[in-house]
């Protein structure tokens, strides 16, 4: 296998995906046949190759310090799942 | 006045509401009318907007385009009554435009598939053959756009998924050069990659589209200045050198009835006055896919991060706010961008980032590199945009790998952020076939002119036959 | 055994720009809740960031005025994990290609300068801010519910990360306080620990004195003020010596402290190491830094102050120029004619008390005051510091009615005293010296305390010994 369960559950965890035990079986195996299939990449020497930064040849760009309206706090919070008050409220960190 | 949407165009429609025959109102509640007649079959549409707000010709968005007021969902549960506050870049210049929303359409969820089969919302249906699939991740502003259910739409494109489902669906579809339409407000799948591309039933339809919406855009750093677009008008090709790589014709997996098509496609080309020689890409399609699907995840792993319940979106509840994370997504994501999702993280992860994506961001420098070199000798390269026709639904559906190889001939070429048009070219067992044309950055009017060129001397009817 | 601290220090420094760093939004702090928030900052979906230009600039030039080499190519990273104050779950900022690199910091100090190295500094975005509901102070543990204020993310952060080169929790005190004056002197920051621009952690090993190994290290986080945080260095560094005295090993920890209870000891915990998985962010191009925009940040830097330290120490001690420069009246010490000590001690002492701005001072007239000090009552000069900044102020006024010592004045008086008090000159002259004082104290009665005590004491000796 190219990825273990463990690893597997691990992915999970960094990305916060919370699976079932079928979840895991059924990812760990099609994961694996995957990435089998996309490390065909390291065939290749290309230790004099640089890796594409942009597709485009372009660098500084950016804008000024200048303000733009913000959104009303009401429009901020319009597609909240909670609120209280005019905070996004969430369970405990 | 009735107004017959199956066939007609946008520059038409575009004559018909400049003369006064049609009040764009009127145009829009044809295709509303249409929609509420034959989308029940097809499931293109995931909602409309009931007003017309603009007089020019009515225009879809695929559902990963904000539209200021309109839920955007991204064709996933996890962003089920999503209404953005803000116009997209492309919504806005579409709006300034005068094109009325009709409505958004269906899609893979968060762009990621090559049948809209992985939609949150059930699939499309291909309107050449219900039973079969129209492609994705823009399955849905192709068949409308095919059905008559949209004069023309936008979708996006990041491994293929706006020239495949054209290709699908026997209509025009456009991936501009990367960074010519600004991503701000298109919901991000794979940032170095996306891209959002004309969708049309002609070649100068989707001209007259990109002229609309490309251009640079403050709100996205990633976008630069356009050349003028040129509306195609010869309908020759004399002085046009047309490339056709091995690799790309001859790829595994291309049915017999696609390749005689686009080899009676290629020989029309000569006939125009174009000069074609064979050409070779050695490495980029044996190594585009697996390219491909380790930069598109780890960009996704990451995009998606912020579907987390908090701000916007569906949030399922947890004794802290790790639970509701974990809870939120597991129940709010489909299966695709869930392995796409691991797969990311862990090709980005610690030990494996060399290996992985390091290793194919230097891939894509091949690739890049490859094709350069070709274009020192052709203007433009030529090949099928997809390796078979439009195929049953279900067919591909409980194998991943089978369905990524549905992008093996667009993804190169994407990898390098060159343009593409894929145009109908003939028909393989009833179903329609598509002709890939690539180009260097900015060709756009070569595409445009070449396509245009070879689609009049066609005469493919894009209508599809069992509507007409 | 002898053991030395190894202290290194992570700074944040909140730019005081006037939008964010990768949206337009106007940075304000103390605002109503999510008042000043947009799409990019809310990290809605399709939103992208544009960087803020002033931002790159003045980290360049914080970068130069740390004696950093500015990168010829800079990119920016996505640093990805999970927390509700950050909306994107990723923040942007920057990983191995930083904006500056490898500069120092020369901390002038009572033992002698330390240089500290500068790893880098680099330029990122601040998370928003987490109110934790259900709990008394605010504080995580135990708490029912968690609000988040998206105003302060997105605010741009340089982020600073020193060698391990501090020795002392002396010395990082003093290092802090350096670069908190240099980073408000050059403009770019308020610096506040109160108000959140400026936040620190602490790195602390200790090794064998004289050897050059790294040991573990503890991490110090969430200490509110550079005082505090000297304790805690202080402490930590005690506790550490006594577990590798003791035959014991330091374990990896980070230490969380209350600020709202300093005296309580702090959480400990393991944190796990997280896996950010950096990679280069798709949605920014990188920055090179044009040669114009570099030199032209140069060009702005003036003598810092921990420059100016070193200079002034010359003519003074390092502890009294460290005073000066560190409580901004050094520009009023170089302007100020007079003995450079006296000037210094009088600067340091009954004029910081005064309250005056060192701005408005009039140099010249402190000069004649501090020069006349020793002949003017205490409490008549120090009304006239109190003077010193009004406009137009003359030390005259103070001067005139100084003390008088004017031989010519005083003689007659000098001569009225031993005249009245034969019995005492008798007993001085046969030897009790100690009756010149009551001489003086006669004279003093007489003048009202206006004779210059040094010239009565002269005209005393001379007429005693006659």
């Amino acid at each position: 296998m190219a990825i273990s369960r463990d690893e597997v559950l691990h992915v999970a965890r960094l990305a916060r995906l919370e699976l079932t035990d079928d979840e895991v079986e059924k990812f760990t195996e099609q994961l694996s046949a995957i990435l089998e299939a996309v490390a065909k990449v390291s065939e290749l020497d290309l230790s004099d190759v640089e890796p594409t930064a942009h597709p485009l040849d372009i660098v500084n760009v950016w804008a000024d310090d200048e303000p733009r309206p913000s959104l009303q706090a009401e429009e901020a919070l319009a597609n909240a799942p909670d609120r209280h008050d005019g905070f996004f409220k969430v369970p405990p960190a | 006045m009735s107004v017959e949407t199956l066939r007609l165009k946008a520059e038409e429609a575009s004559r018909l509401v400049e003369s006064g025959e049609a009040s764009a109102a009127e145009l829009h509640a044809a295709y509303l009318a249409a929609i509420e007649e034959r989308d029940g079959e097809l499931n293109s549409y995931l909602r409309t907007v009931p007003e017309a707000d603009g007089a020019g010709v009515p225009i879809a968005f695929k559902d990963v385009i904000s539209s200021r007021g309109v839920e955007t969902t991204a064709g996933s549960k996890i962003l089920s009554g999503y209404v953005p506050v803000f116009d997209s870049t492309v919504a806005a210049r579409c709006r300034e435009a005068g094109l009325p929303l009709i409505g958004k359409t269906n899609m893979d969820e968060f762009a990621m598939g090559s049948s809209t089969e992985n939609s949150a919302f059930g699939p499309t249906r291909n309107p050449w053959d219900p039973e079969r699939v129209p492609g994705g991740s823009s399955g849905g502003s192709a068949a409308a756009v095919a059905a008559g259910l949209a004069p023309w739409a936008l979708g996006s494109d990041t491994g293929g998924s706006v020239k495949q489902p054209a290709s699908l669906c026997g209509i025009v579809g456009l991936r501009p050069t990367y960074g010519t339409v600004s991503r701000y407000g298109i919901v991000a799948f794979a940032s170095s990659l996306d891209q959002i591309g004309p969708m049309t039933k002609t070649v100068r339809d989707n001209a007259l589209l990109y002229r609309i919406v490309a251009g640079k855009d403050p709100n996205d750093t990633t976008t630069v200045d356009v050349p003028p677009v040129e509306i195609p008008e010869a309908e020759d090709l004399k002085g046009l050198r047309v490339g056709v790589p091995r690799e790309l014709n001859e790829a595994e997996g291309i049915e017999p009835g696609v390749k005689q098509a686009v080899d009676r496609t290629i020989e029309l080309c000569r006939e125009l006055g174009a000069e074609v020689g064979e050409t070779s890409l050695p490495r980029s399609v044996e190594y585009g896919l697996a390219c491909y699907y380790l930069v598109a995840p780890a960009e996704a792993s990451s995009n998606l991060a912020r579907y987390d319940g908090v701000r916007y979106g569906l949030r399922v509840d947890g004794a802290n706010v790790r639970e509701m994370y974990e809870k939120t997504r597991d129940a709010g994501f489909g299966d695709e961008p869930k392995r796409r999702i691991m797969l990311g993280a862990y090709a980005l992860s610690a030990g494996y980032y060399e290996a992985y994506y390091g290793q194919a961001q230097k891939v894509r420098t091949v690739i890049a590199r490859e094709h350069a070199a070709a274009f020192e000798s052709f203007d433009v390269l030529v090949s099928p945009t997809s390796p078979t026709v439009a195929f049953k639904i279900g067919e591909k559906a409980e194998n991943p790998l089978a369905m990524y190889l549905s992008d093996v001939l667009t993804i190169p070429s994407n990898m390098a952020g060159l343009p593409g048009l894929s145009i109908p070219c003939g028909l393989s067992d009833g179903l329609p076939v598509g002709f890939q044309l690539i180009g260097p950055q900015f060709s756009e009017n070569t595409l445009f002119r070449t396509g245009h060129a070879l689609e009049q001397t066609i005469g493919f009817d894009y209508v599809p036959e069992r509507l007409r | 055994m002898s053991w030395e601290p190894v202290i290194g220090l992570e700074i944040h420094i909140h730019l005081k720009t006037r939008t964010k760093m990768f949206c337009r939004c106007e940075v304000e702090y103390a605002a109503e809740p999510n008042s000043h928030t947009c799409p990019v900052c809310l990290a809605h979906p399709g939103s992208l960031p544009v960087p803020n230009e002033k931002a790159v600039e003045w980290t360049i030039k914080l970068g130069l005025a740390l004696g950093c080499r500015i990168a010829d190519r800079a990119i920016f990273h996505r640093k990805n994990y999970f927390y509700p104050d950050n909306p994107k779950g990723y923040q942007i900022s920057q990983y191995d290609e930083p904006l500056c690199v490898d500069g120092r910091l020369v901390v002038p100090g009572p033992d002698g300068t330390t240089e500290v190295g500068i790893v880098r500094a680099h330029l990122e975005e601040d998370a928003a801010k987490n109110v934790h509901l259900g709990t008394a102070e605010g504080r995580i543990a135990g708490a029912s519910a968690t609000l988040v204020d998206f105003n302060r993310a997105g605010t741009p952060l340089v982020e600073i990360v020193t060698q391990p080169d501090i020795r002392s929790a002396d010395a990082a005190r003093r290092f802090l306080q350096l670069l908190r004056q240099t980073v408000v002197e050059l403009g770019i920051s308020d610096a506040e620990m109160e108000k959140g621009s400026l936040r620190f952690d602490v790195n602390v090993s200790v090794r064998p004195s004289g050897s050059d190994e790294l040991r573990t290290r503890t991490e110090l986080k969430n200490l509110n003020s550079f005082a505090f945080a000297a304790r805690a260095i202080e402490r930590e560094v005690q506790r550490q010596a006594e577990v590798y005295q003791s035959g014991g090993d330091v374990e990896q920890e980070t230490l969380h402290f209350d600020p709202g209870a300093e005296s309580a000891p702090p959480l400990r915990s393991k944190e796990e190491a997280q896996d950010y998985r950096y990679f280069p962010e798709p949605d920014l191009l990188p920055i090179e830094p044009p040669a114009e925009l570099v030199e032209k940040m140069r060009g702005e830097l003036h003598e810092l102050p921990g420059a100016r330290i070193l200079r002034l120490a010359e003519g003074l001690d390092v502890g009294l120029a460290e005073d000066l420069v560190t409580s901004g009246r050094d520009a009023l010490y170089e302007r100020v004619p007079g003995d450079r000590r006296a000037v210094a001690n009088v600067l340091m002492n009954q004029f910081a008390v005064s309250g005056v701005d060192p701005a408005a001072a009039n140099a010249d007239e402190l000069g004649r005051l501090i020069d006349a000090r020793s002949r003017i009552p205490r409490d008549r000069f120090t009304e006239a510091l109190a003077k010193s900044g009004d406009p137009g102020f003359s030390a005259d006024a103070y001067l005139g009615d100084g003390l008088v010592a004017e031989t010519s004045e005083l003689e007659p008086i000098v001569d009225r005293i031993l005249e009245a008090n034969p019995g005492q000159v008798e007993s001085y002259r046969g030897g009790k010296e100690g009756l010149l004082g009551f001489f003086v104290g006669q004279v003093m009665r007489e003048t009202q305390g206006k004779a210059d005590p040094k010239v009565v004491n002269e005209l005393l000796r001379e007429k005693l010994s006659a």
